[in-house]
């Protein structure tokens, strides 16, 4: 067993488990957090996406001792002071989902390409959310949405 | 709009005093219209809602809503919301005949115990057979309320007018009755002598319109709730021994190092081991402990190997349609053209891996599936567990995709034995290589074609075979005197020649059928030294394919040319569920390595009658997006029983840098009745995409998927020139 502390959504967090837990599981299931998706296990779908620092990562495939001491952000904690998130808002407004099971991760990967590139193009977009996989094929409006939230914000979210 | 509060399922208090009793109301109302079934009467209830084992839609309008006290009405279906869309179309039919705004209302969707008896969520059938009985009853609902309201206000009925769930009288509208006010959240027994009718085309208000989706809020916040994200008190997830291939039976299970890990509980029934844990992920480490030995049986079949083996195990077919004489037709025509085509095992490959929680209740039990199917699972619980039907009630979150995929229900039943077999809540999420592995797979079929052309380019001759893939989409549309079509093998269910289950896909048949016909059309076309669309229209009668073809030549900017052109255009026709669609796309093929490129697909879709014309639109981007994949990539590989692909590495699924350019339009969208539309625009994906590579290349491929070795088998057999 291991005593592991870091942020998850701007909150303290110490946990007592098997520090080689994946943090998909701890997030799910010891901490209620069910938005962040079990698609695959393996890193090949993206549903699991979580923000690490503000990195793009898959949770699925993530040791939980590995976020120690580091920023956790999830789909729950994006909205905040009450209010969506650009993207979450791009999304609901184009409709950029179906079935909404990849959603989360799709917002996810969506958000850590911003952080980094605000002004990402079309091709940016494609070529970052490659990995994130929609059975639906929700595609073209999901791209719309994320280059829509592109204009309109600038970057910044917490932590 | 609210969600459905699937821990919490109940809208009203069933044990709160009913303060509105029936005999209270008549007197209020001074008539005898109405009478009141207290809500508290679970039996009455169950009967109403088609719970009590009912096999059609029920006539009573109760089944199909209930408007509560504070106004808000909730729609029970017993469809699912998958990605679909009915959870805001199905609110907008509802919506605009009871004249209320789509924000008061609450879909229920999927609850054996509340909503009406439905087979299931398949065929794009909600539309158009859901549909008609919900606006029915939504057009019978607000007819009573005005009854209802004509008594309490005083008004005739002739003089009333509804509008945003209000009563008023024309002229005064001060005169006026919520229909909270008159509902009051009970069953209304109605009296109505002569049933209203629904709006016609030019009165409707909410109907016609695009609506973006209601889920949407909890779908961007992560709050939605699928299966999966539920959890009981006590709940245990449980993890099942697999055997290694279907077929395979097992020898030997030492499972005393699972049970050594804290907090494990094993269960044996009959042909089930499960490892259960309170931590899914230590229900895993438990499965893996768990030495097991299993006979494989020797493979008798592979992906390659497989369609021989079909074409000999075809039995006997069976026509799907006949007519003049097949050697008059052969007699005719000047060029015979014969083809074979094939395509292999396709996987449903849902986001959501199946998952299902089960919690016993003495000798109830209630299930949380993610299926297509909660009444038809509901019968497969209760045979499971022998138990009566009446102690079974299954309730549907949220699906993460279905198509054709979610309705065996192995999962759930599953869930359903170990919670009994545990006396705890249960859940079991199957991983990716167990969704990969128990699919009802989209059938390896064959389709065998002979067809003749008078030198005019008319079709005289038109000998069909299709094995395995099913007779949906087989029945061609073509003007042909002499034709056969006929369907052979078992394209679902276990056993038979498939080395696995088999089931419905997307447009079941459809896209086999549609993709041996389109290219044989196009081979035709090519021998006839004529321009695609022009064989095609030369050929063809029915005004409504016609009209959808053209406009969809329209868009693209359609040139004449006989193919191949070298421009890379192809172009497919079909119809599903009632629905006509025309695609024509544009590919790029790199010569060297195989690959295809779909740089732009039009579709142009008549569907009739259209509820939501964005939520269409999105199901018609969704069926061409999925079908590039079943048209350039995706297949099953396997030895015998032995599944080889387990993951998304090596079965490939369509990605974002794949997207083409999407252009859709809908064709005569104001002319009743509806049609279905989750399926119609995937059927012509394979061949829309074969006849552009031999547009662009001259290389006729035959088999689906396309991808780059065929490609390059393809070019090496049909060089240009």
């Amino acid at each position: 067993m291991d005593k592991i502390t870091f942020t998850l959504n701007g909150k303290p967090v110490t946990l007592t488990t098997d520090g080689n837990r994946m943090l998909q599981w701890v997030l799910r299931t010891d901490l209620g957090l069910t938005g962040t998706k079990y698609g695959c296990g393996v890193g090949l779908c993206g549903a699991c996406t979580v923000l690490v620092d503000r990195k793009m990562t898959r949770a699925c495939v993530t040791p939980v001792k590995n976020v120690a001491g580091k920023n956790v952000l999830t789909i729950e904690g994006l909205a905040a002071d009450g209010k969506l998130h650009p993207l979450q808002e791009a999304f609901a407004r184009h409709d950029a989902f179906q079935c909404g099971f990849c959603t989360p991760g799709m917002i996810m990967s969506a958000a850590a390409l911003l952080m980094e590139n605000p002004k990402a193009t079309r091709e940016d977009i494609i070529a970052h959310m490659d990995g994130n996989l929609c059975r639906c094929g929700a595609h073209t409006r999901i791209l719309d949405a994320i280059e829509d939230a592109a204009k309109t914000w600038k970057g910044e979210t917490r932590p | 709009m609210r969600v459905p509060d699937y821990e919490n399922p109940d809208l009203h208090d069933p044990t709160a005093p009913d303060t509105f009793d029936r005999r209270e109301f008549l007197q209020r109302l001074g008539g005898g219209i109405i009478i009141i079934v207290t809500l508290s009467d679970p039996a009455a209830w169950a009967a109403r809602a088609g719970g009590g084992g009912g096999r059609s839609y029920p006539e009573d309008f109760n089944a199909y809503l209930r408007i509560g006290e504070d106004g808000r009405v909730a729609c029970f279906t017993g469809k699912i919301e998958m990605g679909q869309g009915p959870i805001t179309s199905l609110a907008q039919m509802l919506a605009d005949e009871l004249d209320v705004t789509m924000d008061v209302v609450d879909m229920v969707m999927g609850d054996t115990d509340r909503c009406p008896w439905d087979m299931g969520t398949f065929g794009s059938m909600t539309t158009r057979f859901f549909g008609p009985p919900l606006r029915a009853a939504g057009a019978e609902a607000r007819r009573v309320l005005m009854e209802l309201a004509s008594e309490s206000l005083k008004v005739p009925v002739e003089n009333l007018a509804t509008r945003n769930g209000v009563v008023y009288e024309k002229g005064r509208e001060k005169n006026q009755v919520s229909y909270g006010q008159l509902a009051k959240g009970k069953t209304i027994e109605r009296r109505l002598k002569v049933k209203p009718e629904t709006k016609s085309v030019a009165e409707f208000q909410i109907i016609g319109k695009s609506y973006t989706r209601t889920d949407a809020l909890e779908k961007v916040t992560g709050r939605a709730k699928f299966a999966g994200d539920l959890r009981e008190e006590g709940m245990l997830y449980a993890r099942l021994l697999r055997p290694p291939a279907h077929g395979a039976k097992l020898k030997s299970a030492d499972t005393s190092d699972a049970e050594k890990i804290e907090g494990v509980k094993v269960v044996r029934d009959g042909d089930m081991i499960a490892v259960l844990h309170p931590l899914p992920d230590m229900a895993q480490k438990a499965l893996e402990a768990i030495k097991a030995e299993f006979d494989v049986p020797a493979p008798r079949v592979n992906d390659k190997t497989i369609f021989d083996h079909l074409v000999k195990n075809a039995g006997q077919g069976k026509p799907v349609r006949q007519g003049g004489n097949l050697a008059e037709g052969e007699k005719l025509a000047k060029t015979l053209v014969e083809a074979t085509y094939l395509n292999s095992y396709v996987a449903h490959a849902p986001m959501e891996p199946h998952t299902a929680l089960a919690r016993m209740d003495g000798d109830k039990i209630t299930v949380w599936a993610s299926t297509q199917t909660p009444f038809p699972l509901k019968s497969q619980i209760a045979s499971a567990l022998k138990m009566p039907e009446g102690n079974v009630r299954v309730l549907t979150p949220f699906v993460g995709g279905g198509f054709g995929g979610k309705s065996a229900n192995q999962q759930a039943i599953e869930a359903a034995r170990l919670a009994k077999l545990t006396g705890r809540p249960v859940q079991v999420a199957w991983s990716r290589q167990e969704e990969f592995f128990y699919d009802t797979f989209r059938p390896a079929a064959v389709v065998k074609i002979k067809s003749g052309l008078e030198p005019s380019g008319k079709i005289v001759l038109w000998d069909y075979n299709v094995y395995f893939a099913g007779s949906r989409g087989a029945d061609q549309f073509y003007a042909i005197p002499h034709h056969r079509t006929l369907a052979t093998g078992e394209w679902r269910g276990e056993g038979g020649p498939h080395p696995f289950a088999t089931g419905a896909w997307r447009a079941p048949g459809n896209n086999t059928n549609t993709f041996a016909r389109e290219c044989h059309m196009d081979i035709m076309a090519a021998k006839a030294g004529m321009d695609p669309i022009e064989f095609r229209l030369k050929n063809l009668e029915d005004p409504k394919i016609i009209r959808v073809l053209k406009a969809a030549a329209e868009k693209f900017g359609w040139k004449p040319a006989k193919s191949p052109s070298g421009r890379g255009f192809g172009v497919a026709v079909g119809m599903d569920s009632g629905t006509w669609v025309a695609h024509i796309a544009e590919v790029e093929v790199n010569r060297e390595t195989g690959a295809v490129r779909v740089k732009r697909v039009v579709c142009a879709q008549d569907m009739g009658l259209v509820i939501n014309p964005q939520g269409a639109i999105i199901q018609m981007e969704g069926c061409i997006m999925m079908g590039l994949g079943y048209a350039l990539t995706e297949e099953i590989h396997f030895e015998g029983g032995r599944v080889l692909d387990t993951d998304f590495g090596t079965y490939v699924i369509p990605r974002f840098s794949w997207l083409p350019k999407i252009e859709t339009m809908l064709v005569g969208a104001n002319e009743p009745p509806a049609q279905g539309g989750g399926e119609p625009a995937i059927i012509c994906m394979g061949a829309v995409i074969a006849n552009a590579i031999y547009d662009a290349v001259g290389a006729r491929l035959f088999q689906l998927p396309m991808t780059p070795e065929r490609v390059k088998a393809a070019l090496a057999a049909q060089p240009v020139g």
